[in-house]
């Protein structure tokens, strides 16, 4: 076994290698499938096709992955700030002189060939955000250097919308979690992940079934705190009782009172005399969970009630298209649905390599980009979805332990605005082809066909394996 | 170095798996527990071309053209294949207005990019054959060719109905329709759409979502041809049915006549009624607003729909079931005391027949007493309960308080009233004869249709029995009609009364005294009676009348209604008179009662 500290190779993170290989493979191979209709059957080297332009987009990524490692990490920390205005400089250029496609001014075409900058924009604003945070006199909490976090972020947000991109503007807006790494306070986080999530169960979970789960989890963590059954007994009894109570008196008032409603009467009283019991025995910490608790069940009743009361029926129905709960088939919704017939039509195995008839027949509309994981859904199943699943979690979370042994500042930081990026390519591309979240046109990272956006992640992924390789040399 | 916030990297991780999580139960979700993803991948991957077959015709009895079919043309559009057109010259030579053109065109590009929906329906043929000419000036459009009724002469809109575009609730009910389909929506087009739609041709195409033909699903194994719809014949007489919408023009009111030997409608008219061919193609739908608004209410049915309380037409039912139940005899008289009840100046009636003849109050009044209070409780109330029960029960085998088990949609029951009702309406035990004996003339809580009337005139010329009047005479295809319209119904009432109270009613139209004379039809014995329908609210009378002809072997039963036009021997007795003579005799005779009729005009 070579020295990872003399040797280079052996420094280098394999699995990390070996999964961008299985992705960037498994990706063409689905790409072969969904476009390999549109014409007539060409050879795999006939740069007339898609599939076979991935393919040289594929052998070119190498080359820059190659290129890449053999860059001294010190040049990217070096140069992070020209590279980063060199880039946004790029953006308000494609406005003038780039080409529409699908409403957007995102690209620039050289001959027949087409770059997307935003893509590298990502890079750019990684490293750039590495830079300012590695600084030793930055500290996260200082307005002066906030502002200076947010025009970093700010900035490309604001050129790619003018671009009318609004996809890839959102991505910027996952740095929040580099930030939070950082030690940006977890409270603007945590609420604001809440109420997403709330809002979403509200939506997707039926009240009579959310309400129980959300009080079964807030008394749990009160478990896991006070590490006795205690408190999870009573406050299981308490809520119980009163519910039971509530029931009996709906029923002896002669009032039809719903089961919700119910709930939230008994809710309510249940949180009148936790209040007064941890006030009394002085369980301070405990008040945070049951705030958080409380504020959840009228969070949640708010938002069931704004939903079906004051909305109008179409606002109703374009939120219901979003979270996938009403379909509008062959309207707004048709992508959607369209994908969502594909990827569940592929039942368990799938329909098998080049088998898909949704996808080859085009029902989906850009299914070799942005909605290829309907190809993988349909032609191999859930298996194979479970396999691209684990793939990218796999990455992420690899990226993170890479990450976090990095020693200095900028490595890490770096690592962690790659893994943001993934995490939101991830969420949302997969989210959207099956329907959990709105269709915002973003690629899905080394499978969509398009070079831009596999070079742009080639390289960001490559740059960081080098850092990675120089972790042992001493922090300067 | 160990980094202060090195912990979040657990929430970071906790949140990828969390997602992946998510991810996989949705698809766990989608892609295994609910199979109906897989359903649609089938059906989105195949086109149905549909082929429209012809909807039925319909004949009446002697073998008249009712409805035709004519071909018309939907205009389809392609949104993803359109280009920039004259749309000028598109709607000029369709005669269209271009704002709704354009609004079409809109909602067909809403609806879907990849899929054709029609802009522009129900093209005439002549605007088709220009259209066709220049249609290669127009890529993604093309034309869909189906039928649309047509009225060789304007009648009969009521019983004939009219066929409109599917909602959503027909879709639901028959998975046979899809969204554009035509379905009968009332009258016998609703009635039997089963019969006259046929069935669609369907062949499934294996395409990808450009429409582009990927090639026969199956090798065509599931194709079907289209069936055309079948012809109906029904058992309307055209040219009464014609001549007696004449008669009703301008006034509001109604006729229906049977044929008492086989329950066939010989003819129902309702009026206003409405030229049916306006509510076909391009114009129905501002048409059908127009008469949705109209104050006179054209598109509604009286023959069928209006309620009415019977008048003295009842009566002949009081005496019927009196007889039967021997509470009076044929010689049963009474003086006309006008102190409970209110009556015309006549000589007091000498048995039954004087007393149908004279139409006297106070007559059925004690007719209606003896009844219903037969003294088998010392309790007058109870009394009245068991005599309404059993009067009750004999008044329902005449077809009244039910809905009629006809072949026609929407036919209100009317109503018989019972001990319930009247529990309801009072309280048990708190209601007697004397608050109930409104119903003994016909008024009071009794009400019925114009349909259930000129069946009672049936039951009366066929001296006992019914045949459930019906419309259908056969159906092409079909040896034999349904056997309910075959088996005749009988009252509780024996054959031998019948005849004492067909002497009333002939009375009532040729003696001295008779209330219905102007029935009169020349050679031709007519059986009719009146009934004079009581308005509250200082409005006109209702004028009925309803009869039989000729008295033996009768050929034709009918009523006839003329709202608010004073009292049943008037208007609709010389209608009555009229319709008689044009269905035995083809002819009229009585030119100075038509004219009578035609001049007579409420608006």
């Amino acid at each position: 076994m070579a020295n990872p500290r003399t040797n280079f190779i052996a420094r280098l993170d394999w699995l990390t290698i070996i999964i961008f290989l299985l992705m960037v493979v498994f990706g063409w191979m689905n790409i072969f499938s969904a476009t390999q209709n549109e014409g007539a059957a060409g050879s795999i080297f006939d740069f007339s096709q898609r599939y076979s332009k991935q393919f040289y987009y594929i052998l070119t990524a190498f080359v820059i992955a190659i290129l890449t490692l053999s860059i001294d990490g010190k040049v990217w920390s070096f140069f992070s700030f020209p590279i980063y205005g060199l880039t946004l400089l790029i953006l308000p250029i494609t406005i003038l002189i780039g080409k529409e496609i699908n409403g957007a001014r995102a690209w620039i075409f050289i001959g027949t060939f087409s770059l997307q900058p935003a893509e590298f924009v990502k890079f750019a604003t990684a490293l750039a955000l590495a830079k300012v945070l590695s600084d030793y006199n930055f500290q996260i909490h200082k307005p002066k250097n906030l502002l200076t976090v947010g025009a970093i972020i700010g900035l490309p947000i604001l050129l790619i919308l003018l671009q009318k991109d609004t996809g890839t503007a959102l991505v910027f807006l996952i740095f929040v979690l580099v930030l939070f790494r950082e030690g940006l306070s977890w409270v603007v986080l945590f609420v604001a992940a809440l109420a997403i999530i709330l809002f979403v169960c509200t939506m997707l979970v039926p009240l009579p079934v959310l309400l129980p789960v959300i009080s079964a989890i807030a008394l749990m963590i009160t478990w896991l705190y006070q590490r006795n059954l205690k408190f999870f007994g009573y406050g299981s009894l308490i809520l119980g009782g009163l519910f039971g109570l509530a029931a009996l008196a709906s029923h002896f008032l002669g009032e039809e009172w719903s089961i919700d409603r119910m709930f939230f009467i008994a809710s309510f009283i249940a949180f009148l005399i936790w209040l007064v019991i941890i006030i009394r025995k002085k369980h301070n910490p405990l008040l945070l969970i049951l705030f958080t608790w409380i504020g959840a069940v009228f969070f949640i009743f708010s938002v069931d009630f704004v939903f079906h009361d004051i909305l109008q029926p179409h606002q109703q129905s374009r939120i219901n298209t979003i979270l996938g709960l009403e379909s509008d088939p062959l309207g707004v919704g048709y992508n959607l649905n369209q994908s969502k017939i594909a990827i569940g039509s592929g039942g368990f195995f799938g329909k098998g390599f080049l088998q898909g008839t949704q996808t080859r027949f085009n029902f989906v509309p850009e299914q070799s980009t942005d909605f290829i994981f309907c190809t993988v859904g349909e032609e191999w199943g859930f298996l194979g979805s479970l396999f691209v699943l684990a793939l990218f979690a796999g990455l992420i979370l690899r990226i993170i332990v890479l990450a976090e042994r990095q020693r200095s500042t900028f490595s890490r930081v770096y690592g962690y605005g790659l893994a943001s990026i993934l995490i939101f390519h991830f969420a949302i591309n997969i989210g959207m082809t099956i329907g959990l979240v709105p269709v915002i046109g973003i690629p899905l990272p080394f499978f969509s066909y398009g070079g831009s956006s596999l070079w742009a992640f080639t390289l960001m992924l490559f740059v960081f394996l080098r850092f990675d390789t120089d972790r042992y040399q001493i922090v300067s | 170095m160990q980094n202060p916030n090195s912990n979040r990297k657990y929430i970071i991780a906790g949140m990828v798996l969390t997602l992946t999580a998510i991810f996989i139960i949705r698809l766990f979700y989608i892609q295994i527990i609910d199979k109906s993803y897989q359903l649609s991948s089938n059906n989105n991957s195949r086109l149905r071309v549909v082929e429209y077959p012809g909807r039925g015709m319909m004949f009446d009895r002697y073998g008249k053209p009712l409805v035709y079919n004519e071909p018309v043309y939907d205009l389809l559009m392609l949104p993803q294949q359109v280009k920039a057109f004259d749309t000028l010259e598109l709607c000029r030579i369709l005669s269209i207005d271009i704002v709704e053109f354009r609004e079409s065109v809109r909602k067909a590009r809403e609806y879907s990019r990849y899929r054709q929906s029609a802009v522009v329906r129900q093209v005439s043929m002549e605007q088709f054959a220009m259209l066709s000419e220049r249609l290669y000036k127009y890529p993604g459009f093309s034309f869909q060719i189906r039928s649309q009724r047509k009225y060789p002469q304007p009648i009969a809109p009521h019983l004939l109905g009219y066929v409109g575009e599917v909602n959503v609730e027909d879709l639901k009910k028959d998975p046979y329709y899809q969204s554009g389909d035509y379905i009968g929506k009332s009258g016998l087009e609703q009635e039997y759409e089963e019969y006259l739609r046929g069935r669609k041709g369907i062949s499934f195409m294996l395409v990808d979502v450009h429409n582009r033909l990927q090639g026969k699903f199956e090798n065509g194994r599931y194709d079907t041809i289209p069936e055309p719809g079948r012809k109906l014949t029904i058992t309307i007489d055209a040219a009464l049915q014609e001549y007696g919408e004449k008669l009703l023009a301008h006034k509001k009111g109604s006729i229906v006549a049977i044929e008492p030997s086989t329950g066939e409608i010989l003819a129902m008219i309702s009026s206003p009624a409405y030229d049916p061919n306006e509510l076909v193609g391009r114009i129905r739908g501002q048409n059908f607003e127009r008469l949705m608004n109209d104050s006179l209410n054209p598109l509604f049915n009286r023959a069928t729909m209006s309620r009415y309380s019977p008048g003295s037409i009842f009566k002949v039912v009081q005496a019927l079931v009196a007889l039967q139940l021997g509470v009076i005899d044929e010689f049963y008289s009474v003086d006309c005391n006008k102190d409970i009840i209110g009556c015309h100046n006549h000589p007091n009636a000498h048995g039954l027949r004087e007393g149908i003849q004279y139409s006297c109050n106070p007559y059925f009044y004690n007719v209606f007493r003896r009844i219903i209070l037969q003294g088998k409780s010392t309790n007058q109330f109870k009394d009245s309960q068991i005599g309404l029960k059993i009067w009750d029960e004999m008044v329902f085998t005449f077809g009244l308080g039910q809905i009629l088990p006809t072949d026609f949609p929407g036919i209100k029951p009317g109503l018989v009233p019972d001990g319930e009702l009247y529990d309801k309406m009072h309280g048990a035990n708190r209601w007697a004869f004397s608050t109930i004996y409104s119903n003994s003339i016909g008024q009071g809580e009794v009400e019925t249709v114009p349909i259930q009337i000129a069946n009672l005139a049936a039951i009366i010329a066929n001296r006992g029995f019914y045949y459930v009047p019906h419309f259908i005479r056969s159906i092409e295809g079909i040896d034999t009609i349904p056997q309910k319209f075959k088996d005749p119904v009988h009252t509780a009432i024996d054959p031998k009364y019948f005849d004492i109270v067909a002497d009333g009613m002939q009375r009532v139209v040729y003696d001295p005294g008779g209330t219905g004379w102007k029935a009169q039809v020349p050679g031709v014995i007519v059986c009719g009676k009146t009934g004079t329908v009581q308005n509250s609210g200082g409005k006109e009378d209702h004028s009925g009348f309803f009869a039989f002809a000729p008295k033996e072997r009768p050929r034709i039963a009918i009523v006839a209604y003329v709202e608010n036009s004073g009292a049943g021997g008037m208007y609709a007795a010389t209608i009555t008179s009229l319709m008689i003579e044009k269905y035995m005799n083809g002819t009229i005779t009585q030119a100075d009662k038509e004219l009578s009729i035609l001049e007579y005009q409420q608006f």
